[in-house]
C-alpha cells in the first residue's frame, strides 16, 4: 500500500526547484533501501493521507481534484519551462557529488533534496535561525543564503561529517552529555556553530559563548545546556 | 524564486564585461557576493534578477595599509575577517565593534564589505510584495508612513519613504569618513561614503549614487591621529542578532578635556547612515562634559520627525549618543 502512494510523497517532498538528475553515489541508493526514520515517517504520512481522504469526502463536499490528491499534478509545474540546469560538483564530507542544478538551488536544498543529507535543517530559510549552518572551507555559514552553484571546489562539511564512524566529535559528545537539546531540530546547526566556534576568537565566559552562538535560535529554550556543552567542548579541545 | 542565468567573474574587468553584455541583452543584472541580502530578497520576490554574476572570486579580499597610513579594504573582505583584522582592532575600534554587533557569526562569515554597504532596508513593507512600497515599486505608495512604523526612520524621511538603512558597518565607516572606490564603464572614481547614500526624497528606489554597471572595489579609511578614540554603541530589541533601533559611532580626539576633533554618525534612526554635523559642531572646541554631551545629543535629533510608533527612537538615540560619547572619553 505504501508503494502505491509513494509518488505522492515524492512529489510533496520534491523541491519546486526541480532538476533533472539525482545523486549517483551507491551509498545513497543503499541507504534508501533501509527503513530509516525518515522513510518510516513518509510511509506513515502516506497512509495518513489514504485514511483521511474518505473522511474528508464524507464530511464536506469536495471538488473532484481534492478528493483525489493522489492524482493531482506534481507541485513542480515549472520543470518543463524553466531555464536549463548547470553541472555542479559539490564536495561534501570528503565525497564529490556530480549534480545538475538550476542556479537558484540553495546549498541547503542541494544538500537535503539532492544529496539527501537530511541532517542539515531548514528552519526559517532566510538566515534568521541558524538551523541550516554548515561549514564551507572550515567556516560556518547559513546554507540557506547561498547558491549551491557558488560552491564548486569548496570543502563542505555537514553534521553527518563530524563523527568518525561511531566516534562522536567532542562537541557532539558534549551536547549528549549536557542534554543540549529538547526537540533536536536546531541541534545540527547548534553543533556546527559550536564546532566552528572552537577555532574562532571567542571570549572565555558564558556570556561570550552566548554571543558567539547567537546565530542559532533554539525555540525549546535549551540554551543553558547548550552553553554548558559548548564550554565543556572548549575545555577539552 | 524565479530562475536566472548564472555566470562567474574572476576579475573586475570580467565582472564589468559580463554586466555590459547582460544589460545590453535587456537582462536585469545583480552581482552576488555573500548573498545574505540578495538571496534573502530573491526568495521574497523583492529582487528578481534575470542574470546573477558571482563575484566571490574577485581578488579584492585583502586589508592593507594605504600610502598615507590609512587602511584599504577590499570589497570582498568578509565582515568577520574585517572585524578581527589586527589593524582594524588597533586603530579603528569603532569599525570592529560595529561589525561584531551586526548579524550573527555565520552571516558575518558570508557578508562582504561591498555588500554590507549596499544592503537593503529591513522595512517589512519593502520585504513583502503584498504591500505598496515606493522603494520596491516606485509610485505605488508608502505603507509605513500610516502603517506600523516602530522600526522606521525619524531622520531623513520624506512623504514617500521612511525606511532605515540597516547597516552597522556603514555607520562606523561614516564616522571614519570612509571613501568608496568604484569601477565602471567610465573608469574608476571615488565617493565619500557620506555622499554615497541618497535621501529618499521622491525617488526612494534610488538609494545611492552608483551608476549602472559600476561595482564597488575598495573602501579606504583615512588615518586617524594619535590619541583618537572611537566607540560603537548599539541598542536593539534583544541583546544580539538584531538590527539597531538606535546606534551611535563616535570618533573623538581630546586635548586634556577639550574636544579637538569629533565625528559622529547614528544608525537605526535615519534613512541612511546618519552623519550628525550638528552634534559635531556642538562639541568641537568644547570641554568633554556630560552637559556638553547632552547638548550634542539634543542637537543631533533636533530635526527628527516622529511617526505614530517610532517616537521613542528620538530619546533612545539621544541617550545612545550620550553613552557612546561618555564611554569613548572615559579612560
Amino acid at each position: 500500500m505504501a508503494k502505491d502512494f509513494s509518488p505522492l510523497v515524492e512529489d510533496l517532498r520534491e523541491d519546486p526547484i526541480k532538476a533533472s538528475d539525482s545523486p549517483t553515489t551507491t551509498e545513497h541508493v543503499e541507504s534508501e533501501k533501509k527503513l530509516s526514520r525518515r522513510s518510516f515517517l513518509e510511509r506513515i504520512g502516506a497512509a495518513g493521507v489514504a485514511a483521511s481522504v474518505p473522511l474528508l469526502t464524507r464530511s464536506a463536499p469536495v471538488t473532484q481534484d481534492s478528493a483525489h490528491p493522489v492524482d493531482a499534478p506534481p507541485i513542480d509545474t515549472q520543470a518543463e519551462t524553466s531555464a536549463g540546469t548547470v553541472p555542479v560538483a559539490l564536495k561534501v564530507n570528503g565525497q564529490t557529488y556530480n549534480l545538475n542544478l538550476e542556479p537558484r538551488v540553495t546549498l541547503l536544498d542541494a544538500l537535503r533534496e539532492r544529496i539527501h543529507l537530511f541532517g542539515t535543517k531548514k528552519g526559517c530559510d532566510h538566515g534568521q535561525c541558524g538551523a541550516c549552518t554548515v561549514h564551507v572551507n572550515g567556516r560556518r555559514v547559513n546554507s540557506c543564503l547561498t547558491f549551491a552553484v557558488m560552491h564548486q571546489g569548496d570543502e563542505i562539511t555537514t553534521i553527518e561529517g563530524l563523527a568518525q564512524g561511531d566516534q562522536l566529535s567532542s562537541v557532539q559528545a558534549a551536547f549528549l552529555e549536557h542534554d543540549g537539546f529538547q526537540c533536536g531540530y536546531c541541534t545540527p546547526g547548534q553543533i556546527m556553530s559550536a564546532t566552528a566556534l572552537l577555532k574562532e576568537p571567542c571570549g572565555p565566559n558564558d556570556d561570550d559563548v552566548r554571543e558567539c552562538m547567537s546565530g542559532n535560535i533554539c525555540r525549546c529554550g535549551a540554551y543553558q545546556n547548550i552553553v554548558a556543552a559548548v564550554q565543556q567542548a572548549r575545555q577539552r579541545a | 524564486m524565479e530562475n536566472f542565468e548564472f555566470t562567474k567573474a574572476s576579475t573586475v574587468q570580467d565582472a564589468l564585461a559580463a554586466t555590459r553584455s547582460a544589460s545590453s541583452a535587456q537582462k536585469l543584472v545583480r552581482f552576488v557576493a555573500g548573498g545574505t541580502t540578495l538571496i534573502d530578497l530573491m526568495k521574497l520576490n523583492v529582487e528578481r534578477p534575470t542574470t546573477v554574476i558571482d563575484i566571490n572570486s574577485l581578488p579584492l579580499d585583502r586589508v592593507g595599509a594605504t600610502a598615507d597610513g590609512g587602511l584599504k579594504i577590499g570589497a570582498m573582505v568578509r565582515n568577520s575577517d574585517l572585524a578581527h583584522d589586527p589593524s582594524v582592532q588597533k586603530n579603528y575600534a569603532v569599525l570592529s565593534e560595529a561589525l561584531l554587533s551586526g548579524a550573527s557569526p555565520q552571516l558575518r562569515n558570508m557578508a562582504t564589505t561591498g555588500g554590507n554597504i549596499l544592503q537593503r532596508t529591513r522595512c517589512y513593507y519593502f520585504r513583502d510584495t503584498a504591500y505598496a512600497c515606493n522603494k520596491r515599486d516606485p509610485g505605488s505608495g508608502c505603507s509605513a508612513i500610516d502603517g506600523y512604523n516602530r522600526i522606521h526612520a525619524v531622520l531623513g524621511g520624506s512623504q514617500h519613504c521612511i525606511a532605515t538603512h540597516p547597516s552597522d558597518m556603514a555607520v562606523a565607516m561614516t564616522a571614519l569618513e570612509a571613501i568608496v572606490h568604484v569601477e565602471g564603464p567610465a573608469g574608476e572614481r571615488t565617493i565619500p561614503l557620506n555622499e554615497f547614500y541618497l535621501l529618499p526624497g521622491d525617488t526612494p528606489d534610488r538609494e545611492n549614487v552608483l551608476r549602472p554597471g559600476e561595482i564597488i572595489t575598495y573602501v579606504t579609511l583615512p588615518p586617524l591621529s594619535d590619541g583618537t578614540r572611537s566607540h560603537y554603541l548599539k541598542r536593539r530589541d534583544r541583546q544580539s542578532y538584531e538590527f539597531a533601533l538606535a546606534s551611535a559611532a563616535v570618533v573623538i580626539r581630546l586635548q586634556g578635556r577639550k574636544i579637538q576633533r569629533v565625528r559622529i554618525a547614528l544608525g537605526g534612526v535615519g534613512t541612511r547612515p546618519w552623519r550628525s554635523l550638528e552634534a559635531e559642531h556642538a562639541l568641537e572646541g568644547h570641554e568633554a562634559s556630560e552637559a556638553n554631551f547632552r547638548n550634542a545629543a539634543q542637537a543631533a535629533m533636533r530635526s527628527a520627525k516622529p511617526r505614530q510608533h517610532n517616537g521613542f527612537k528620538i530619546e533612545l538615540a539621544r541617550r545612545t549618543l550620550l553613552r557612546a560619547l561618555t564611554t569613548a572619553t572615559t579612560a
